[in-house]
């Protein structure tokens, strides 16, 4: 005689509808809790990004710069005492059949840089001189900001190329005839500055003069110091092993190699577990967010009891006011994450700009950032809807 | 359409709200419940809303054993066959009374513009369809129990059960509202009706009278109509 009672289901549009509810009456309530998963998002997409844009720089570099640079150094000996390598140590290393260029420069320690002759000596300012090969430029992937590189005539004149940091801290902002400094004693004319060399650093510090003007007027004795060779990138290990004896045969045990590459990707590195710690300081933040996100949905329920017994008094179920405040911290904590990755990515696009990176926002950054979101809001949001649902409608009613 | 019989509830702490109470209503009544606070009015009326279960007794709404009903199918039969009219009318503030009363249909599974043209309908009914628009807080206050009874009634339930609706208005407004109760009543709605007012009660077809959880007079008793 009476027929089945089932209740309808709910359209998504309408759990949709419904969820949004307690957002449109407390919309700075709801502005702050989802703030606050923005904030953790962001925090993550953004140490992501950041990190993957200068790993990607990094890359760029490597790629334009070559990873088959071999820097060879005289080190020291066994006393404790500058090692020297012979002078024909260049020549000998161009025999290496892998070998495909070589080039070297030599530290002149005795001559002291100055902006003039007025300046003490005793403030050398961590410059240092360096007399180098024509072919420089071309083996490190160097380039100039200003003037021009040394050349056939240039290098047998008092003429200098400056790195970056030594033109800086000599106040030399451009090359040119009016341009001058004074190296061991001497009156030398800038003409040109260099960019920072990424795979020779030392060089940033240090005042580039020709090799046979080092020799005349600086007292060099022509010993190179640095060797820095270009080998076949197959063949990189076999050319190491054989490079120290080469290069100083009696005393091989005294030479240093490295392939500054590796410090570049070693250093990559170190920044990677930095990047690490800073991911966990953002999943913090994010986890705070959520617990923001709790405590709002929890109050929400306190202070909506009446409607949730006039929505069981209009047939709602208990599933459906479930539902309801589930939907309602999903979209607070989704419109949190969803606001996190635009902040994340406006702050890693903003930084690599800046930079001059090329900008990276890895989309699985972005989509785990957008699951851990709604994780978070089902989560927070489960226990107040359970208390939602539980309520008696009677008692919910009850209340003013 | 409703019936009660040997219906008790009792509440923690040794509180018992009804005692054995049986009532028969029966289709296209109106009844007026009456007595002192605290007899137990809104208790039976929440119990024959189904929104409270008795803690003994059988309850009866429109055939269905309340007691035999999971949660879900009470909820279907309050969403389809019962309407609530509350002293505080319970309207969701900033929204229209439109949509207040489109709500009344959330949960029957119509899509949106259906609810929202029935809403109108209901509106139209109690005569604020000039008012569609308005918010709670720009109707008065017999505006807004109007609106209430709009919902209750837009999904056209056979029962409308109300508690004192007429407790928070002035007399003029709690008139209209009667008479809004009264053309239900007249096109076939069992209504019942929770009043202070001996007026009110003095004018309805039936009355029942509560005191201590129990019934202690029904004027269709007298008459011999149950
Ligand atoms: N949730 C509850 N817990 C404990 N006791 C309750 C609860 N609800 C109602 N009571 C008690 O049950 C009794 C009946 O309450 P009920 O609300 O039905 O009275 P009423 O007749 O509607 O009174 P009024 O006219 O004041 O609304 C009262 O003594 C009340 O204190
Ligand atoms: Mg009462």
């Amino acid at each position: 005689m009476t027929a089945p009672l089932a209740a309808a289901r709910m359209r998504p549009r309408d759990v949709m509808r419904v969820g949004a509810v307690g957002l449109r009456t407390r919309p700075m309530r709801a502005f702050l809790s989802a703030l606050g998963i923005a904030i953790g998002i962001a925090a993550m997409i953004g140490v992501v990004g950041i990190s993957s844009s200068s790993g990607a720089e990094l890359d760029r570099q490597l790629s334009a710069l070559g990873t088959n640079l071999l820097t060879v150094s005289s080190g020291q000996t066994i006393l404790g005492e500058e090692a020297k390598m012979p002078v024909d140590a260049e020549a000998m290393i161009e025999r290496i059949g892998p070998v495909q260029a070589v080039s070297a420069i030599g530290e002149i320690p005795q001559a002291k840089v100055y902006r003039s002759e007025q300046i003490a000596a005793a403030q050398t300012g961590g410059l240092t001189t360096y007399a180098v090969r024509l072919d420089l430029p071309e083996v490190l992937g160097a380039t100039l900001r200003s003037g021009t590189w040394l050349n056939a005539a240039t290098q047998t004149y008092p003429a200098v190329v400056l790195g970056a940091t030594t033109a800086e801290r000599l106040g030399v902002s451009a090359a040119g005839p009016d341009a001058q400094v004074v190296i061991g004693g001497e009156r030398f004319t800038v003409v040109g500055i260099l960019e920072p060399v990424a795979l020779a650093s030392d060089l940033d510090t240090g005042a580039l003069v020709g090799w046979p003007i080092a020799e005349d007027v600086l007292d060099y004795d022509g010993h190179p110091t640095t060797l820095y060779t270009r080998a076949d990138e197959t063949r990189m290990e076999a050319v190491r092993s054989v490079l120290a004896g080469t290069a100083n045969p009696e005393a091989s045990n005294e030479v240093d190699i490295s392939r500054p590459s590796d410090a570049l990707a070693a250093k990559q590195a170190t920044e990677q577990a930095f990047t690490g710690l800073l991911l966990g300081v953002g999943a913090v933040a994010l986890i705070v967010g959520g617990v923001g996100v709790a405590n709002t949905m929890v109050i929400s329920v306190l202070e909506r009891r009446s409607e949730i017994g006039l929505r069981r008094s209009l047939g709602a179920t208990r599933g459906q006011i479930r539902t309801q405040f589930l939907a309602e911290s999903l979209l607070l904590s989704a419109m949190g994450g969803a606001g996190g990755v635009c902040i994340g990515a406006v702050v890693t696009t903003g930084y690599a700009v800046y930079k001059g990176w090329p900008t990276i926002i890895p989309a699985e950054a972005t989509a785990g950032g957008l699951a851990a979101t709604l994780l978070i809001g089902a989560v927070a949001g489960l226990y107040p809807a359970i208390r939602a649902s539980r309520l008696s409608p009677t008692e919910a009613l009850a209340t003013p | 359409m409703i019936s009660l019989t040997d219906v008790s509830k009792s509440y923690p702490g040794g509180v018992t709200a009804l005692a054995s109470v049986s009532l028969e209503i029966r289709r296209g009544e109106l009844v007026a419940i009456v007595g002192p606070s605290g007899s137990g009015k809104s208790t039976m009326l929440n119990t024959i809303g189904t929104l409270d279960r008795p803690s003994g007794g059988t309850v009866r709404i429109d055939g269905y054993d309340v007691s035999k009903l999971s949660d879900n199918q009470l909820s279907a039969l309050r969403g389809t066959r019962i309407g609530f009219v509350f002293q505080h009318f319970h309207l969701a503030a900033k929204v229209s009374a439109l949509d207040n009363v489109a709500d009344g249909l959330l949960y029957s599974g119509l899509p949106l513009s259906e609810r929202r043209r029935r809403a109108r309908a209901a509106l139209d009914r109690v005569g604020l369809g000039h008012r569609i628009d308005h918010e709670p807080h720009e109707l008065s206050g017999g505006e807004r129990q109007r609106v209430a009874i709009a919902r209750a009634v837009a999904g056209d339930p056979p029962l409308v059960l109300a508690d004192e609706p007429t407790g928070a208005l002035d007399s003029v407004s709690g008139a209209g509202v009667m008479e809004l109760l009264h053309d239900l009543h007249g096109s076939g709605t069992t209504i019942v009706i929770i009043t202070h007012d001996r007026e009110i009660a003095g004018s309805l077809p039936r009355q029942v009278r509560m005191r201590d959880g129990r019934i202690v007079a029904d004027s269709a008793a007298l008459t011999g109509v149950a």
